[in-house]
Formats: structure tokens, C-alpha cells, sequence
């Protein structure tokens, strides 16, 4: 059986003809080539494949595509410019070496967007515990969580400048 | 970012620079293995042993081949493949060599064993296929442990190892330990077992390979730490010349040793390959990864230690047992394990005898490989609660003790016939209880009402093992040295290759520093060629924390000798001699007040040779290799730990850690640490949290992350981490190797700090993972 399914991935509309019980994850890796979300359990433990829908984080790998149509779906390539230049999360990851073999980040850049989206103002302990939901097996986490604190704290930051200028 | 402002007095070497990995990695751009499309490539799964320990009657495809997109299933008389044979170089009493088949053939040893290989259009309808497979077992009784295994009249795990015994090795015994111990002040023992545990790259394995006829190759992209061993083993069970076979390895996540030793399932998704003349992909899933990859770790210590009076170590004697599942692994061997216990057990400490009785015994569970460590996390910890319970037993301080027996004059040769070169054995120890005590953790301990405690890890770590140090293990296949080829192109910027293949260590970046100092280029203008059979000549990969003192040193070597090619070149240019140049440190050579810019020479290198000094080759490159002349280096290290039990739960809680390490010069610190925070979380991750086991019939009982418990970032705590400095004299930076040591020193501190804390109940807690249920218990009594 093949299933017709529309998806809008990162902004772009994409008609798909596949068979239901094929997940999110492989879809999106393997019939969209965004390879950029990875694998790590197919048990939505590990959080590897952590997308957003309608902005909040989910397990691509727990999801069929026809759960997720009409939905913005968001995967890691959508956070660098299109010229390659990193975003300010990314960008904190690789200066607080938040990274080492990079293969569960992806899934830690998606959970941190979300979060932050929703709790811009998380502190260092609410951010250590959403850190939690995903698994890492070469930092032992601090720096992941530094790093994400970091960005908060300067995204606050610029917001703050913002409003302060806007009232100057 | 000015790259300017990362160099340290104009140096590469020392200063944290952005990660060349980093920007394709955060961008979703990396490229793993199971990243890789082929046009018309198939996907493979394995029909898996249902039995831990069976006669395989029939095996039965006809039903799986008639699954919709199944294209084809193979089993092991259908593929006829030379089996993978891992060997020592010793007699039939100390090694029985034992043959690993790619498919099993006649007999199945674990359940998860591949048994045949199901290639399908997609993912999807190679699984399909899996479930229509019939295999017939005649069930044998199951070895499920190690004392199982001895016992006598076991059922025997190989017809041809007698005993159930891969490896046993006695070694040392030194003259007069008998009457040592007989006549000792006090003798102290430590019995322990601990758990069973996967290296658990979040990347699991995988493999991509297809026949290319252009080039006439089996093209093999695999995610493996040690690719040419990976074609010799392929060559030769597929019977190809190894020119036939290319081995290339793309992004990893994560080894940790898992992926050091040659794999089945590549072999025979390989050969598929081969035999269909199409790409074939095989991806393991977390479920195979958990029960069917290579384990670690499940050893059975009986050990014993003497004291004199005065608290001075007079001896240790050890009984060692590894379970090493169901066949050797290649290149390593089940005696992996406790070849590395028996050579290294007396630690940081002055030893003056020793004796010990090593022994890999094999199981009907899924075999082993090294991980990150291999045997020091238990001799260290086996050690270091030696010591603890001598303090106890002299009434003495447990630190105090340590640092009367802690090796201080180097460098020291051992009981153990190893010499150790310079380290701060006594000044990390010092630090680290300075730095907890400075914290106020000494008062926290004391106060009322809270079960805290605080315990310690000394170890040392040998890195860089060059071919000397594997002969000594007998090792018939004996990894070691490090080649490096470096070529200059026409714009002044090089290529290096190098041997080792990093998996998250940074060795895009790290080397490139390396390189970058001993040539005058920035390091953006240095690139690191790893991971391809055909580009680099053979190399051992990446394990045993060798890659920066042996392959940096060898890329360091390299980058010496094209500059001094290079500066040959500038003096004939410049009509002066060989002594009056010198590189500038920017790029160029000068000779007086004249210079010539790299590109300037590789100008005159390739596109006007006639220029260049009679009888110098055209181009611009260099080889040079690197071996480890005598015992390698060691890095040392002491962690400091704080835990709070929890009454109510037997839950352990780690209030503070702290890590003194000293691994040399840190070619960058800031990944020095990260390796020290991501080793010390899988040794938490061992002291407190995974485990394999099996029932009774052999059965995995951890198939999921539901069972096998990672510990996350609410169970691993932030890492305070103070460098010493002894640089290593032989390495060409001074570095020694940081990949291991997190990993070595924490279980050792964390159970001592419970069993501290734990100190008014009577109880004491040897095994890890610590079970909670002890802790409640202990607690409980205690009370």
C-alpha cells in the first residue's frame, strides 16, 4: 500500500508517495536526502532524531509522515544560513565544544531551539534538565549544557539591548 | 574570529581552536555512513541466532526469497567464506586459537549471532524477509557465566578449547612472594565482579559497499576505527588481493573501541555485494547493537595485597578471570582483556612483588571487543579499594596511604618489567584532596544527618603503545608504529596523511596544530587525510590513546622533513647553503634577509623542475614514520568524588567531581577536556548504571535503552578539571594520550566515595555496577 502525503519541510512543500509504516525520520533522511537528523535507537529514548513540529521537539523517529501533514516541520539544516554561516546556537555548541563525534547533536540543536523558543528565560538547572530528554556518549553533557545556556543568555541579552533601544 | 587571537605565544600547539569538524557536523552536513546513497543500492539485515547455544539443523530461505523486495539471502554455505581467525603468538597452554565464522555454519554460540544475510530493495522488506526464515537448532546447554564455564564438565563453548579456556597466562611470580605474604603485617583482599557493558557508540555500525568495475574494486565505506585491518580481513575471506579492496571510512559516531576490531556483518554485507554486483547497505539497529555487537568489560577479580606496619605495599597477588563471550576478536583476541590486566596491574604504585593468573575464558554471549580503557577501569579500581581497606585494617588515612607508596622517582621500572617515564603521580593526588578540601567537601562529609562520601582513584594510563609493547603481549599481529605522508601543492598548502581515524577526537583540528607549528602555516591551510586504504599506507587506526602521541608525532615527523626539502630548494634558489635557511614561521623560508614564500618553491617544484638542485625528485613531499622505542608514556591522573546516598532509594548522587589529569602538552585543551568529561560520564556510566546480563537459557535481557540504563545529564554532574604538565620526552610534542583516562579513574572513585559513605554501617560494596538495592540495604542496617 502506498500512501500520497504532504509535507512542508524547513518552508518547502514536498509531495510524497510512500508506504504508511515508513517513519518521519526515514523519510525525511531518506526520500528528502536531509540526512542532517540522525538514527541513534528507533525507540525515541536516544532523541537523535529529534525534529520540531509546529515549533515543539519530537522523536522523528515515533512519528509517521501522515501524523505530521499540514504541520511546519523543522530538521537541522533549516539553522545555518543559507551561505553556511552558523546560527548563534550552533555557534555556541562549537565554541563551548559542546560537539565531539557530532552524531547526537542534531538532535540536541532541535530540542534546544524548541525549548528556548518556548522558555526563553530557562535558567542553567531548567536547561540541564532538557538536556536530559536526549542521549550524548562523548561529552558527559556539561558542555552541551553550557553551551545552550550561553546562547539563552546572550539571546537575552540582544532582546534586552533591543528594548533598550527601542526606548532610547 | 581572527585566528590570531587562538595562538599562544605564535604557536598551534596548546591553544583551543575553533574545531575544523565542527562547522559540517552543526550544519546537519557531516557525512556517516548511513548518510551514503548509492544508485540501486540494496539494504541487508541478519537472520540472528534465536539460541544462545544450538547445532543448527537447516537452515531454510526458499520463503525469504519469496518476499516482496527481497532481491536475495545468502547463508554461510551460500557465500563459502574464509573465517576471521584472531592469533597470539604463544603455545597451546597459554592461547587456544579459535575461528570466528562471517555467517555461523554449523553451530550457533549466542543468541544474536548472524546466521544468514537477507538483502532486500528497502530497510523495510529486508525485515520482512528476516521473519521468514526457517532455522532449525538442535539446542546444546548454554555457558552462561564464567564460573559456569569452569566448572568442571562444562558443556564446551569451542570443541578445541579444553576448559572453556581461550587465554591463561600466569606471569611474574616473584621470588619470595609466598613468605611475603605469609609473614605480612596485614593482608587485605578485594573479591569483585563487574558488569557486562556495551562501548555504545550512539552510531551504531554500518557498512556501505559495492563492486566498482572501473576501478575494479570492492569500494567499502564502513564506520570502522581501523580500516586496513578491515581490508586485510575482508581480502582475505572473500579471497581478493587487498589491492582489490578499498576500505574508506566517512564521519563516526563514536567507537570507543566497538568499532576497532572487524566485524561480521561488514564482511558479509561485503561479500553480498560482491556476489550481486550491487551496492549494498547494512545499518545494525539499536536492538542488534545492544545484544549482537561486541561487549566489554565482565570480569571476576580475586585479589590480594600485603602491608607492612608502616603502611608500605609489600606485594600483590591476582586472580583474574574475563568472559569473553563466544569467539576472539581480530586483530586483539580474547586476550585482550586480561593480557592488559596481568601487564598493568600494579598501577601507580611501588610493587616490589607481584603475581598474577590471567585467564579469558569463552561464554555463550556475544563476544568481545576492547572499550575505551580495557581492564584498567577494573584493576584500577580493584587497587584502589586494596588500598582502601588497608587504611581501614592499619587505621591509617586512605590518601596518606596512597602517597607513601605512589611511584615519585621515575623513571621507574616495575615488578612488572614496565618502565614508567616522567609523570605527577604525588601532585595530582595532592591537588585533587587540596581542591575538594579548599571546596569545604572534608565539612560537608562530617555534618550530621546526610550519608556522604568522598573517595579517590590513582592511576596511570600507558598511551602510545608502539610495536615494542604489543610484541610483548605476543600479539601475532602487532599494531605499533604510525606512517605519515605530507605533499605540498603549488599554493604552499599541504595535505598529511595519517594512519590513526578519529571518531570525535578532533584529529582534523589537533593535527593540523601539529603540522601548522612545524611548518609556519595557519591551520586552515593543513589538511588531515584519513580513513582511505588507497591514499594511506597501511596504518592501525585509532585506539589505545595512541593517535596523538604516535600519529602526531609521525605527521610532526613529516612536516620536519618536507621543511628541510623545502629549505634545500630555497638555498640552491638562493645560491647559499643549507645552514644559512630556515623557515620563517610564515610560510616561507629565509636565508638573510631574502625569502622565498612556500608557494614560490612549489612553483619552481612542479611547473619549472629544471630549476630545482640535480638529483632532487620533482614535487614537493615527505614521508616519515613513528614508532614508540621502549614502554610508550604514560599519563596519569587522580579523581576526586563526592556522592550522597539516598536512604530512602539506595540512589547515589555525585556532588562534586574533580579531575587532576596530567596527559603532557595539550596539543588543545579544551578537547583534552572534553575527553576527560566524556570518559569519566562512561565511567560513572559503569560504576553505577549499565549492565548486560542474561537468563539462564542465555537470553539477553537488555535489548533496549529501557534496560540498558545511559546514564543522561541529570545523572552525570559538571566536571572541575585542573591540568599538571610532565611533557613526554619521546612524543615530537611533548603530548602523551588523553582518550581513556575519564573512563579509567571513575569507577574506582565513585564506589570508593559510596563505600566511604558508607562507613558507619559495616557494609562494604566491591561489584559495579554498585547495586542500589545493596546501598538500601546496607543503609537500612546500618541505621
Amino acid at each position: 500500500m502506498i500512501q500520497l502525503i504532504e509535507l512542508t519541510v524547513n518552508g518547502e512543500r514536498h509531495d510524497l508517495a510512500v508506504e504508511p509504516r515508513r517513519t518521519l525520520v526515514d523519510v525525511l533522511r531518506h526520500d528528502l536526502g536531509l540526512t542532517g537528523t540522525h538514527v541513534g535507537c528507533e525507540h525515541g529514548i536516544c532523541g537523535a532524531c529529534t525534529v520540531l513540529v509546529d515549533g515543539a521537539p519530537v522523536r522523528a523517529c515515533l512519528m509517521f509522515p501522515a501524523q505530521v501533514e499540514g504541520a511546519d516541520i523543522r530538521t537541522v539544516e533549516s539553522l545555518a544560513a543559507p551561505d553556511g554561516t552558523l546560527n548563534d546556537l550552533q555557534q555556541c555548541f562549537s565554541a563551548h565544544h559542546g560537539l565531539q563525534c557530532g552524531f547526537c547533536t542534531p538532535g540536541f540543536l532541535m530540542l534546544a531551539e524548541g525549548y528556548l523558543a518556548e522558555e526563553p528565560d530557562a535558567t542553567k538547572e531548567e536547561i540541564r534538565e532538557v538536556v536530559a530528554s536526549n542521549l550524548c556518549r562523548c561529552t558527559g553533557y556539561q558542555t552541551i549544557v553550557e553551551a545552550i545556556d550561553d546562547c539563552a543568555v546572550r539571546r537575552r541579552a540582544a532582546l534586552q539591548q533591543q528594548l533598550d533601544g527601542s526606548t532610547a | 574570529m581572527n585566528e590570531a587571537a587562538f595562538r599562544k605565544d605564535g604557536a598551534w600547539v596548546g591553544a583551543s581552536v575553533p574545531r575544523r569538524e565542527d562547522p559540517r557536523l552543526l550544519a546537519g552536513r557531516g557525512r556517516f555512513v548511513d548518510d551514503i546513497t548509492l544508485p540501486g543500492m540494496l539494504h541487508a539485515q541478519f537472520v540472528r541466532s534465536t539460541e544462545a547455544h544450538a547445532e543448527i539443523r537447516s537452515v531454510d530461505l526458499a520463503e525469504v526469497r519469496a518476499v516482496p523486495g527481497v532481491v536475495a539471502a545468502f547463508d554461510a554455505a551460500d557465500l563459502d567464506l574464509r573465517d576471521i581467525t584472531a592469533l597470539l603468538d604463544r603455545p597451546a597452554a597459554e592461547f587456544v586459537p579459535t575461528a570466528m565464522p562471517v555467517l555461523a555454519r554449523d553451530r550457533v554460540r549466542y543468541v544474536g549471532e548472524p546466521v544468514a544475510i537477507v538483502v532486500a530493495r528497502d530497510p523495510y522488506a529486508a525485515e520482512d524477509g528476516l521473519e521468514a526464515a526457517v532455522v532449525e537448532y538442535a539446542p546444546l546447554e548454554p555457558v552462561v557465566s564464567d564460573t559456569a564455564a569452569l566448572a568442571p564438565g562444562a558443556p564446551l563453548v569451542h570443541a578445541e578449547a579444553a576448559a572453556n579456556t581461550l587465554v591463561d597466562v600466569s606471569m611474574f611470580a616473584t621470588e619470595g612472594i609466598e613468605e611475603t605474604f605469609a609473614e605480612a603485617h596485614t593482608v587485605v583482599r578485594v573479591q569483585t565482579r563487574t558488569g557486562r557493558q556495551n562501548a555504545l557508540p550512539l552510531e551504531t555500525r554500518g557498512v556501505v559497499a559495492d563492486w566498482d568495475d572501473r576501478d575494479e574494486q570492492l569500494r567499502v565505506q564502513t564506520c570502522s576505527q581501523v580500516p586496513h585491518q578491515v581490508r586485510t580481513v575482508l581480502a582475505r575471506c572473500v579471497g581478493l588481493d587487498e589491492k582489490r579492496v578499498r576500505v574508506t571510512v566517512p564521519d563516526m559516531g563514536g567507537g570507543f573501541g566497538q568499532k576497532c576490531v572487524v566485524g561480521r556483518e561488514e564482511i558479509a554485507a561485503a561479500a553480498a555485494a560482491l556476489r550481486l554486483r550491487r551496492p549494498v547497505k547494512w545499518i545494525e539497529d539499536r536492538r542488534d547493537a545492544l545484544t549482537a555487537s561486541f561487549l566489554a568489560r565482565e570480569q571476576r577479580y580475586d585479589v590480594r595485597a600485603a602491608f607492612s606496619a608502616d603502611g608500605e605495599i609489600l606485594g600483590i597477588d591476582a586472580d583474574v578471570v574475563c568472559d569473553m563471550g563466544a569467539y576472539s576478536c581480530y586483530p586483539f583476541t580474547a586476550g585482550i582483556e586480561p593480557l592488559m590486566a596481568s601487564a598493568e596491574m600494579p598501577s601507580v604504585y611501588t610493587v616490589p612483588a607481584y603475581r598474577v593468573r590471567a585467564r579469558a575464558v569463552t561464554t555463550n554471549k556475544a563476544p568481545t571487543a576492547p572499550y575505551r580503557g580495557v581492564s584498567r577501569p577494573q584493576y584500577v579500581m580493584v587497587v584502589e579499594r586494596l588500598f582502601e581497606k588497608a587504611a581501614r585494617a592499619l587505621g591509617l588515612d586512605a590518601v596518606e596511604l596512597r602517597r607513601r607508596n605512589l611511584i615519585t622517582t621515575f623513571p621507574y621500572t616495575g615488578v612488572n618489567a614496565v618502565t614508567y617515564d616522567p609523570g605527577s603521580y604525588l601532585e595530582s593526588l595532592d591537588l585533587c584532596e587540596a581542591t575538594l578540601r579548599e571546596e569545604g567537601w572534608f565539612d560537608r562529609r562530617a555534618e550530621p544527618g546526610r550519608v556522604v562520601g568522598i573517595g579517590f582513584a590513582c592511576f596511570s594510563e600507558r598511551t602510545g603503545y608502539g610495536s615494542g609493547a604489543f610484541a610483548q603481549r605476543r600479539m601475532a599481529v602487532v599494531p605499533g608504529f604510525d606512517l605519515s605522508q605530507i605533499t605540498m601543492d603549488l599554493d604552499g598548502t599541504v595535505a598529511v596523511t595519517t594512519g590513526t581515524l578519529s571518531h570525535g577526537q578532533s584529529h582534523e583540528t589537533t593535527m593540523a596544530q601539529i603540522v601548522a607549528d612545524r611548518l609556519g602555516l595557519p591551520y586552515e591551510r593543513v589538511k588531515i587525510v584519513q580513513g582511505d586504504t588507497d591514499r594511506i599506507t597501511y596504518g592501525w587506526g585509532s585506539f589505545a590513546s595512541r593517535s596523538i602521541t604516535i600519529g602526531g608525532s609521525a605527521v610532526a615527523a613529516a612536516s620536519v622533513k618536507l621543511g628541510e626539502r623545502l629549505r634545500e630548494i630555497a638555498a640552491h634558489l638562493l645560491g647559499t647553503d643549507l645552514d644559512s635557511t630556515a623557515l620563517d614561521g610564515d610560510g616561507g623560508v629565509r636565508a638573510g634577509d631574502r625569502r622565498l614564500s612556500y608557494a614560490e618553491l612549489a612553483d619552481v617544484a612542479y611547473l619549472r623542475s629544471h630549476l630545482l638542485p640535480k638529483g632532487l625528485d620533482p614535487g614537493l613531499s615527505a614521508t616519515a614514520s613513528f614508532d614508540v622505542d621502549g614502554d610508550g608514556t604514560f599519563s596519569n591522573a587522580t579523581h576526586g568524588v563526592v556522592v550522597e546516598l539516598d536512604p530512602g532509594t539506595g540512589g547515589v548522587r555525585i556532588l562534586r567531581y574533580v579531575c587532576v589529569e596530567d596527559c603532557g602538552v595539550a596539543i588543545h585543551p579544551q578537547v583534552v577536556e572534553g575527553q576527560a568529561r566524556g570518559g569519566i560520564a562512561q565511567g560513572i556510566a559503569g560504576a553505577l548504571f549499565e549492565q548486560v546480563t542474561y537468563d539462564e537459557a542465555g537470553q539477553p535481557q537488555a535489548p533496549s535503552f529501557m534496560e540498558y540504563k545511559v546514564p543522561t545529564a541529570a545523572e552525570i554532574p559538571d566536571v572541575r578539571i585542573e591540568h599538571l604538565e610532565t611533557p613526554c620526552a619521546f612524543t615530537e610534542s611533548g603530548a602523551k594520550g588523553a582518550g581513556e583516562g575519564g573512563t579509567i579513574g571513575a569507577p574506582a572513585a565513585v564506589l570508593n566515595a559510596v563505600n566511604d559513605a558508607l562507613r558507619h554501617t559495616g557494609t562494604e560494596l566491591d561489584d559495579t555496577p554498585i547495586p542500589r538495592e545493596s546501598i538500601f540495604r546496607a543503609l537500612e542496617v546500618g541505621r
